[in-house]
């Protein structure tokens, strides 16, 4: 399947890029997507980052083709 | 008018302060409104260890943000006997003292109009994907974080 990636904040930052497409087997959650994105980037409190599939935030939710999955940092409006 | 429908939430750079009161302005002829309350985010100069904070330059996930503006809204509409409301929030760098967040409702009376902008403010805070990049006069930055 094929996932659109969309990174924001610290975590754009930490990662040195916007957005990617990803082709991937098999079956994962959006919680695996965000340990697989996050794992060997510079954040210190991953936890506190939410995953958002479709514009909607769910890491339970089993990924499918054509997705658009965004990695969120804490939000700061306002 | 469907006092409903999504409208574009996010202007680049800080809200200028004409901008709030022609606002204000393009209210005087809904005479059934009698009372209005504002929020104004100011950007503050936060020190953290011996820097200064001039600026947050804002970015977001702008299709999800206008998306849940416009839940926000849905449900302060349900919950609050609103006659309007108008919501801006900055993208891009504003700088000490400039105004980010613009929040306007208008109702019958003083209590609907200052509950309801409350509302506004806590939930765009908790739900919205605008992030904030803290920048120091020195260049460096640091993100902040809503408390």
């Amino acid at each position: 399947m094929k996932l659109t990636i969309k990174y924001f904040g610290l975590v754009a930052e930490a990662a040195n890029k916007f957005e990617e497409v990803m082709e991937l087997n098999g079956e994962l959650t959006a919680r695996e997507l965000k340990e697989r994105c996050l794992n060997g980037l510079s954040i210190r409190d991953k936890d506190s980052v939410q995953i958002a599939v479709n514009q909607n935030l769910d890491d339970k939710i089993t990924l499918k083709d054509g997705d658009e999955v965004a990695l969120l940092p804490p939000f700061a409006g306002g | 008018m469907d006092k409903k429908k999504p409208k574009k939430v996010f202007v680049q750079g800080a809200i200028p302060p004409e901008k709030i009161a022609q606002s204000v302005a393009n209210h005087q002829s809904k005479t059934d409104i009698g009372a209005h309350s504002i929020f104004l985010g100011q950007i503050r100069a936060d020190e953290m260890e011996g820097k200064t904070v001039t600026a947050i330059d804002y970015s977001a996930y702008e299709e999800m943000a206008e998306k849940v503006f416009h839940e926000i809204r849905e449900v302060a509409f349900a919950k609050f006997d609103i006659t309007c409301a108008h919501i801006y929030h900055s993208l891009g760098k504003v700088k000490v003292g400039e105004i980010c967040l613009f929040v306007f409702t208008s109702s019958a009376h003083r209590k609907i109009a200052i509950e309801a902008t409350n509302f506004f403010v806590e939930e765009i805070k908790a739900k919205v994907p605008v992030f904030g990049k803290e920048i120091f006069e020195d260049e460096t930055h640091q993100w902040k974080v809503n408390k």
